[in-house]
């Protein structure tokens, strides 16, 4: 097994009534990406808030790069990176000085300093922008921005919070190339995100729901150990046929797919296609095949949330 | 070393995101200079061409003359005539004059008798000469007016009569120092640094904080290893430098326009400016960690803006006030510095000799700084 840059065990955090994080367990190896995926409000930002030590836990035990958190945090800071959901960095300076001012935050004087910003500008292609003021900047070009500034002095671990939801498909893909290079020099990193195509980049995962974390392991992992079988019909009438097989106890979820519904069956049944076709609702002239489970049917098992 | 780096990190940032911020650098020259227009012009304890009205009972050429020469004092300006007492006390109650002025019938007979005509021999009884000439209504309920009014309760009356003046010695000599003239100027300008100051440097800090926590820096700060003392310094330096140029602009400017001298010694004034300048900052930065937006941190300089401007002697004199308000007063630095500016700009006082105010400015400013770095916590519990 190698290195662990983070481990938390049984790790909680309440807001009044509000169990934000309920006894999560994390093992993040070195040099990988891993993924945090779930919904909107399912503690994602308050486990990275835990693990960059800006809050601190209820109950559990945490250490990040070797370091015990809440105590260690401000030793620590010098050893992530951490790019916030939102942006945040300053609208009303241009680009190279938000990263002159975090250069300095982090004591790059210099000639040093002048050599990383234009690496930084040059991996991250905003040399053209060097000059712009931030405020005014495309989502995708504050998005590479932040994350120059979050990598300027070359953490051993950084922290992403859905780097890439303001952002279009073009500028993920490259943001991802990136993200895979720095993984490639050494960096651990650990990212949110509720895109699912973007989860599956990630070496390993976790899936949280209401700051549980219902399942965990390499994407692939997760689609073979996924405790259903995913078939798909093509038929006509499709809309009142999903209402018709969700009654049915063994359908945990129907999706609509254009001319087709993904529908996912317990395991309990041995052979999905006989089951479907038993069904009086599915008309004789149906094509029912079994077909590849993706992510998104096991993020929709694990969470057991139906997708209507 | 990497402190001072981290410090200096801020203070750039701020330097440049000032210069940018069009608005906040207008406000940094015009506050003072057009609050200066409006104070130094317009607060003027010297009451002048107060409104009044007259009746005259007496209709005699010698109460037109009383009347022309107590218009001459400039104190009054007589602008309605009424036909009795009765309409003149409306008119006071309908603010339409200030003071009526009621002459009786026998005005010539009283003036005569007068002590200081000082004509009638032999001289009158007692109780004919304490009858006094003519009876002021006065609208009491503004102290400044009233006083203006019973200013002129000894005027001297001998010139009615063309005779010279029979002049009595007063009880006390009185030397007016440093402000022989008695211009109000001469008392507003220097405290008018304290307001101003108060009203900026307070203003322009305790948004500092807020506005990063608001625009969402702070999540990113706060994961830097800056701590707080170097983000609370490098906030306030800056504006340092702006409440010195703000204090350049209204003494430079009240020299010029109100011909206020500047006596003191140029370190003795840069010294007391710059502790009340950082005072106030530190006091700003206080604020700034307890207010959760920038609306309430304008609230809350709001709050502690108008005593400074009532209660620090700024326009009231400390000495007039209860001892409770004189308690309040002394915890508000703005009072602290208005007694230090005036005596350093106007009775070149040093420093040493105001240890008090020094030292109080002084431990307001690190116990402040305390307070805000302590405030201000690294994470988002």
């Amino acid at each position: 097994m190698s290195e662990l840059v983070i481990e938390a065990s049984k790790l909680s955090r309440n807001f009044g009534d509000l169990k934000a994080i309920q006894e999560l367990d994390l093992e993040v190896e070195k040099g990988r990406i891993y993924g945090f995926l779930g919904p909107n409000g399912c503690g994602k930002t308050t486990a990275i808030r835990l693990l960059t030590g800006l809050l601190k836990p209820s109950a559990g035990e945490v250490q990040v790069l070797g370091f015990n958190l809440p105590r260690d945090a401000e030793k620590l800071r010098l050893h992530i990176g951490y790019m916030t959901q939102r942006f945040s960095l300053y609208d009303d300076l241009t680009v190279k000085e938000n990263l002159q001012f975090v250069a300095r935050i982090y004591g790059l004087v210099g000639r040093q300093q002048n050599s990383r910003i234009d690496e930084l500008l040059n991996t991250n292609g905003l040399i053209p922008q060097k000059d712009q003021m931030t405020g005014s900047m495309s989502g995708g070009q504050r998005q590479r921005l932040g994350l120059s500034a979050a990598t300027l002095h070359k953490p051993e671990l950084l922290f992403l919070d859905e780097p890439t939801s303001a952002v279009d498909p073009e500028n993920r893909r490259e943001f991802w190339e990136q993200l895979f290079d720095l993984s490639d020099q050494g960096t651990s990193i650990l990212v949110s995100t509720h895109y699912m195509d973007e989860a599956e980049r990630c070496h390993k995962l976790a899936i949280l729901e209401e700051g549980i974390k219902r399942a965990d392991g390499s994407p692939e992992e997760l689609m073979q150990d996924m405790g259903a079988h995913v078939v798909e019909i093509g038929s006509t009438n499709l809309r009142q046929l999903k209402q018709e097989l969700l009654k049915l106890s063994d359908v945990i979820s129907a999706a609509q797919l254009g001319a087709r519904l993904r529908v996912l069956i317990n395991n309990s049944i041995a052979d999905p296609l006989a089951f479907l076709t038993q069904q009086k609702s599915i008309s004789a002239e149906a094509n029912i095949s079994v077909v590849r489970p993706s992510l998104e049917d096991v993020f929709v098992t694990c969470t057991g949330e139906g997708r209507q | 070393m990497n402190a001072l780096l981290r410090i200096y990190a801020i203070f750039s940032k701020e330097l440049t995101q000032l210069k940018r911020d069009r608005m906040t650098f207008g406000m940094v020259v015009m506050i003072p200079l057009i609050q200066l227009m409006l104070f130094g012009y317009a607060i003027n304890t010297n009451v002048r061409h107060i409104p009044v009205g007259v009746v005259d009972q007496s209709k005699t050429g010698l109460s037109r003359v009383l009347i022309q020469t107590i218009s001459a004092t400039q104190v009054v300006k007589f602008t309605e005539h009424y036909i009795n007492v009765q309409q003149a006390e409306t008119a006071i109650a309908s603010a339409e004059v200030r003071a009526v002025l009621v002459i009786p019938k026998d005005v010539s007979q009283r003036l005569v008798r007068h002590q200081s005509v000082g004509l009638g021999s032999p001289p009158s009884s007692d109780e004919e000469t304490s009858r006094p000439v003519a009876q002021w209504v006065v609208d009491g309920s503004d102290t400044t007016i009233a006083a203006a009014i019973k200013s002129l309760r000894n005027m001297p009356l001998a010139e009615l009569l063309s005779k010279p003046v029979n002049r009595t010695t007063p009880t006390f000599e009185v030397t007016l120092l440093y402000n022989p003239e008695q211009r109000t100027a001469v008392n507003i300008v220097p405290g008018l640094v304290a307001i101003i100051l108060t009203m900026t440097m307070i203003m322009f800090t305790s948004a500092a904080i807020v506005r990063e926590r608001e625009r969402g820096n702070l999540e990113m700060l706060i994961t830097t290893p800056v701590r707080s003392i170097e983000l609370m310094l490098g906030k306030i330096i800056p504006y340092m430098f702006i409440g010195a140029l703000q204090v350049v602009i209204i003494l430079g400017l009240g020299n010029l326009v109100f011909n206020v001298p500047v006596n003191g010694g140029l370190w003795q004034l840069a010294g007391s400016t710059s502790l009340f300048i950082t005072a106030s900052l530190t006091l700003g930065l206080v604020i700034s960690t307890i207010a959760k937006n920038q609306l309430q941190s304008t609230q809350m300089t709001i709050f502690v803006l108008l005593p400074s401007i009532l209660l620090s002697g700024f326009v009231f004199p400390y000495e007039g006030m209860p001892e409770a308000a004189q308690y309040i007063a002394e915890t508000l630095p703005a009072t602290h510095f208005v007694r230090l500016i005036r005596g350093v700009v106007l009775r070149d006082v040093e420093m040493i000799d105001m240890a008090f105010d020094v030292y109080w400015l002084a431990i307001f400013t690190l116990a402040g700084l305390a307070v805000a770095s302590l405030r201000f916590k690294k994470n988002l519990d």
